[in-house]
């Protein structure tokens, strides 16, 4: 369990990251806290030629509250330092809640929150919520720059549509409407272990109480987060219930997912669980989004 | 039994060292010229070798040599025997086929090595991985093991007639007379399945050999420093003498660090002394999951014979046992199993059957628990079967049938993994299980907290198990004790530590008869340079048996210590003794001598010495038991289940545990709390799945789930019964599986406590909410 040989470089400003990644092209690999490429790269399933390190950039990393009731995150910023950062707890409750179910202390002091984004494992939280939130992503490259929106960013499993020059500078969270709501509901074997199933999800009630928008993800049950389009279908203009719930689940699974078994879980089961936290994520949500 | 410190939890003598990150672990040794080893392992699991290109690997740079099983001629052969064939046991069968060093001709087991890569570095010996080209013929695989034993199934040892690796059959009274006259017999099928050892550092060896003094140094991260040391040497045709096995710190063992005939315990010494240069090998991860020992693949197909009181009249088992693709470790697994599958309950009439199957898997040797489990898995499933038959309370069926605590010693009539009749030697189990109702509220909580749980919509279980644990088994280890020039004291003895605080248990027990400060007490294990009698630490054994050898040491320097100290001071010998790591005069403190001065006179170097004396304030004992001595327990515990996910909370833990005298409370207290999580991760986290072709589906922490210090339960409940055993003198028994043993089985219980709506029957372990997920749809759709 020992990587292959590979060159490193470790830039200090972005400018000179971006030089290097784009001379690089393909056999460049950009290292941010190293929690998933390290690991991959003992065993040997990554073959970086070269690793881009952007620890020793200090611009990548930090949270800026904007005056639209957006925060922009750069890339490097610490999961530990979102988890604990005043400004997203009181702006994104939902985010700060959602850190804590990722992996441990140890491990979010050390990974990054444009890492996991960019890493886009279909198991993750932060892709998925994301994309529930459809982040603004800003993408950097020699010479130019590019805004991808979370929708239209993770192509499978493992990938996006970053290119090998490109790379994930900045995320923008989108303030959210009055009267929404956030809940993230998960299953994981072991506390910090990845998502058997997930589902994050943010409602809107209009002044009537009945569902004005609603957005809903579902992690681990498909190549990438999966952002659902029968709950908006269902639920919209609706006064939301257990049996309107009930009937998103049962959409939900038939329709919008396509759980594997694997050594821990059998696809029945992960459709099971989906229903289950369908319906729990949409009640907390909308609960809190009437409080 | 308690003095000023024995009996008292003391903290602990090596923690300064490892909390401050200055304990040596094997891989912190760097020696000057030292070569790195890695070994290319076999993906097929069984297949033949039709040739290994190597040319390419000794091509690249850094790569210093290549081997494989054609370069080791006649040194090549399987390894020894590490546990004798259970001859002890009427018409016993056993087929020996132990562990070859490396692949020749074909290959047993995915992981097994096929080839030896020596380089300047672990880095470039793998990428060398790469350049070797292996041409291999697949062979189907075995891994069923009622397939295993069907005619025409693929054979593991082809010179054998099946797969059957050894065949045991133990019985007491006649269980089917018994089953005849029963109201009651209930019969299941219970599946368990695989868990690693996974220690925390993974097993590694470090030879160094001079090729001037001809003495060859190991360091090794090994259970058993003696056997190893003994089986290298008799390899190498050396003396004894001229190996020295050192062990650094350890970090756990758990099990599978007891073999001493893999890979490259047999390969590394010969090729360093062929190389003429230090070799080091780290086992990494994959290693470990794939090719060191795990254990307890075991099909049962189990009966319990009862009347409509709940009195039990016999039971009857037979079950598979998987031994993997070798044998080397003999039955100690399997005829563990045989020993606890009754040993808390009186059962008459008992019959024990054991087919121990060979099958393309890796090597089953004992891992925490050692078979232990799973007797007891299935007796306390047979029970909770017999109580949901009768309608009768899982805990009042346990105290109808319960071995009081008049009838000790009790022998079993079924013989162990020491080859003789188990005998329970003490004991208290009514009392165990007592204490554990009280400590988790059984009776409130069914009575009271339940139903109020059920109104609420909760799912909420609980479960009370008993168990035994067979401990400091023989058949003996031995201590040396010295009194220094310094005034303190030096222990060593032959087993090695792999965490468990020997260094802090030993201290006490040479301190408290010695009269020293437990601070002023130096304790070796495991280096055969300062001890080189013994056996090695396994089944619980390291307290009570090399724990007991040092108790007899110390007296006898205690005696030594009286007499000279009766002689100089002037007075007689019930008139002196020892304290504050002085000689003095009883009643007068003043006129002493102190221990390190007493050393010193004790190894005169000039005028005369007296006949049959022997020199300084030194001893060596050894002690060994008649038979083991048994530990014992009671587990309760009440879990939450969630129906829509299926997930399951352990809320509240209570276990009640007799390891007679408590040398440190606190030791054993982290000893019942490890063993505890290792028990929970065998209950619903841990399982080394592997498919029909004999891939292991579980090789790294992704998918074999550890339970971490987080998935502990809330509330852990502690209780002591102290029932000393009269087979030592410090009346210890052994406690470091306890945890471990009867965790499964309780989990079952309590979760089918929870679901009791769902008339859900547990018959298997592990378990994870998918698959109960599976098991509560099919009891539901019946
Ligand atoms: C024991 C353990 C448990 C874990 N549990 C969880 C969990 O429960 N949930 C979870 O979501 N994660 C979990 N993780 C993963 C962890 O959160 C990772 O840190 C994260 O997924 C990746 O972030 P990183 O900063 O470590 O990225 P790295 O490992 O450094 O990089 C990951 C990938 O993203 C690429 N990359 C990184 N930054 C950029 C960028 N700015 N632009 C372009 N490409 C980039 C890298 O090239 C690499 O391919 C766990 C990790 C460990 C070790």
């Amino acid at each position: 369990m020992k990587p292959i040989p590979f060159e490193y470089y470790a830039p200090s400003s972005v400018a000179e990251a971006l030089d290097t990644i784009a001379e690089l092209g393909y056999s460049g690999k950009i290292l941010a806290g190293g929690q998933s490429l390290i690991p991959s790269m003992n065993f040997r399933v990554a073959r970086p030629g070269a690793l881009v390190d952007l620890n020793n950039i200090p611009e990548l990393a930090y949270i800026r509250p904007n005056g639209d009731g957006s925060v922009a995150i750069g890339t490097m910023t610490r999961d530990s330092k979102v988890e604990h950062d005043a400004e997203i707890k009181r702006r994104f409750p939902l985010i700060a809640e959602v850190m804590t179910y990722i992996a441990h202390p140890q491990i979010r002091n050390r990974g990054t929150f444009g890492g996991a984004i960019a890493h886009a494992d279909p198991a993750a939280q932060l892709p998925a919520i994301s994309l529930l939130m459809n982040a603004d992503l800003k993408l950097l490259k020699k010479g130019g720059e590019r805004w991808v929106q979370a929708e239209d960013f993770f192509l499978g499993p493992f990938m996006t549509v970053l290119e090998p020059d490109e790379m994930l500078a900045e995320v923008v969270l989108k303030p959210l409407p009055a009267r929404t709501g956030s809940s993230y509901k998960q299953v994981s074997r072991q506390r910090g272990g990845y998502a058997q199933v997930a589902v994050a999800s943010a409602a809107t009630l209009d002044e009537a109480g009945r569902c004005k928008q609603v957005r809903m993800v579902l992690i681990s049950v498909g190549d990438t987060p999966i952002l659902s389009k029968e709950v908006s279908r269902i639920l919209v203009g609706q006064k939301p219930g257990q049996e309107a719930f009930e009937a998103v689940a049962e959409a939900v699974a038939k329709g919008e997912i396509d759980p594997g078994t694997d050594v821990h879980a059998t696809a029945d089961y992960r459709r099971h669980l989906t229903r289950v936290l369908v319906v729990r994520s949409l009640t907390e949500a909308f609960q809190r989004a009437a409080l | 039994m308690s003095g000023k410190v024995f009996g008292q939890s003391v903290t602990r003598n090596e923690d300064p060292y490892l909390l401050t990150g200055k304990a040596e672990f094997i891989d912190d040794i760097e020696l000057p010229g030292m070569l790195h080893a890695a070994f290319l392992r076999s993906d097929y699991a069984h297949a033949r070798i039709k040739s290994i290109d190597v040319s390419q690997a000794l091509k690249r740079p850094g790569v210093v040599a290549v081997y494989t099983a054609a370069d080791f001629g006649d040194y090549w052969r399987p390894g020894p025997l590490q546990v004798p064939p259970p001859t002890a046991i009427k018409g016993s069968v056993f087929h020996a086929r132990t562990l070859v060093p490396i692949a020749k001709d074909k290959v047993r087991f995915s992981g097994e090595p096929l080839a030896l890569i020596i380089a300047e570095s672990r880095y470039i010996a793998e990428d060398a991985f790469d350049d070797i080209i292996v041409e291999m013929e697949p062979l189907d695989a075995v891994v069923d093991l009622e397939k295993a034993l069907e005619p025409g199934a693929p054979l593991v040892h082809e010179d054998l007639e099946s797969n059957l690796a050894a065949h045991v059959v133990q019985e007491r009274g006649n269980y089917e007379e018994a089953a005849a006259k029963a109201d009651y017999v209930i019969k299941r099928r219970i599946s368990v399945d695989r868990c690693a050892g996974a220690a925390m550092e993974n097993r590694g060896l470090l030879v160094d050999w001079n090729d001037r003094t001809r003495e060859m140094t190991i360091w090794a991260s090994t259970q058993a420093p003696i056997p190893l040391r003994n089986s290298i040497a008799a390899r190498l045709g050396l003396f004894e003498s001229q190996v020295r096995v050192i062990t650094p710190y350890i970090g756990g063992g758990f099990g599978p660090k007891i073999m001493t005939s893999q890979a490259d315990d047999v390969l590394l010494p010969i090729v360093a002394m062929w190389l003429n240069r230090p070799i080091k090998w780290i086992e990494d991860r994959r290693e470990n999951f794939l090719a060191t020992t795990s254990e307890r693949d075991q099909l049962h197909y189990a009966e319990i014979a009862v009347t409509k009181d709940g009195i039990i009249l016999g039971v009857k088992d037979m079950f598979y046992h998987n031994t993997g693709a070798y044998d080397p470790y003999g039955m100690t697994v399997p005829l563990n199993t045989q020993t606890h599958t009754v040993s808390n309950y009186n059962v008459p009439n008992f019959k024990t059957e054991v087919k121990m199957v060979f099958s393309n898997t890796m090597v089953v040797t004992p891992v925490r628990g050692a078979g232990r489990p799973y007797g007891v898995y299935v007796m306390e499933r047979l029970i909770d079967y017999a109580a949901c038959e009768l309608g009768m309370d899982p805990v009042e069926i346990r105290r109808r049938n319960l071995i009081r605590s008049d009838q000790y010693p009790l022998p079993t009539g079924i013989i162990g993994q020491d080859f003789v009749e188990g005998v329970l030697d003490s004991g208290d189990y009514p009392e165990e299980l007592r204490k554990a109702v009280e400590l988790i509220g059984y009776e409130k909580f069914i009575k009271e907290e339940q139903p109020r749980l059920r109104a609420e919509g909760k799912h909420k279980g609980i479960g009370v198990v008993c168990f035994t644990e067979g401990t400091s088994v023989g058949p003996y280890e031995g201590a040396r004790v010295t009194v220094g020039a310094n005034g303190k004291v030096n222990v060593s003895t032959g087993i090695s530590t792999q965490g468990q605080g020997h260094f802090t248990v030993y201290a006490q027990i040479a301190a408290e008869e010695l009269g020293v400060d437990v601070r002023d007490v130096n304790v070796t294990t495991g280096d055969t340079g300062h001890f080189h009698w013994g056996a090695g630490t396994f089944a619980s054994r390291g307290t009570g048996v090399a724990g007991s050898a040092i108790h007899l040491a110390a007296s006898k320097v205690r005696q030594k210590a009286i007499k000279l100290g009766s002689k100089l001071l002037g007075v007689p010998e019930d008139q002196v003794e020892l304290c504050d790591g002085k000689v003095c005069v009883a009643g007068d403190h003043s006129r002493f001598i102190s221990l390190g001065e007493m050393a010193m006179k004790a190894n005169p170097t000039r005028g005369t010495f007296e006949q049959g004396a022997e020199p300084g304030l030194e001893a060596v004992a050894y002690f060994g038991p008649p038979y083991g001595s048994t530990g014992a327990g009671a587990l309760a515990m009440i879990v939450d289940v969630d129906p829509g996910s299926m997930d399951v909370k352990i809320e509240k833990l209570a276990i009640v545990h007799d390891c007679g005298t408590l040398v440190n409370p606190m030791l054993v207290e982290g000893q019942i709390l490890g063993g505890l999580s290792m028990g929970i991760g065998n209950a619903f986290y841990e399982q080394l799945k592997y498919d029909e072709n004999g891939q292991l589906l579980t090789a790294s922490f992704m998918d074999y789930l550890l339970p971490q210090a987080t998935d502990m339960p809330d509330e852990v409940l502690l209780g002591h019964v102290e029932r000393p055993s009269p087979l030592n003198e410090l009346g210890m028994k052994g406690v470091g599986e306890a945890g471990a043993i009867p965790t499964p089985a309780c989990f079952a219980q309590a979760v089918e406590n929870a679901l009791a709506d769902c008339k859900l029957q547990i018959a298997e372990t592990p378990l994870s909410p998918s698959r109960l997920f599976e098991l509560v749809k099919k009891s539901t759709e019946k």
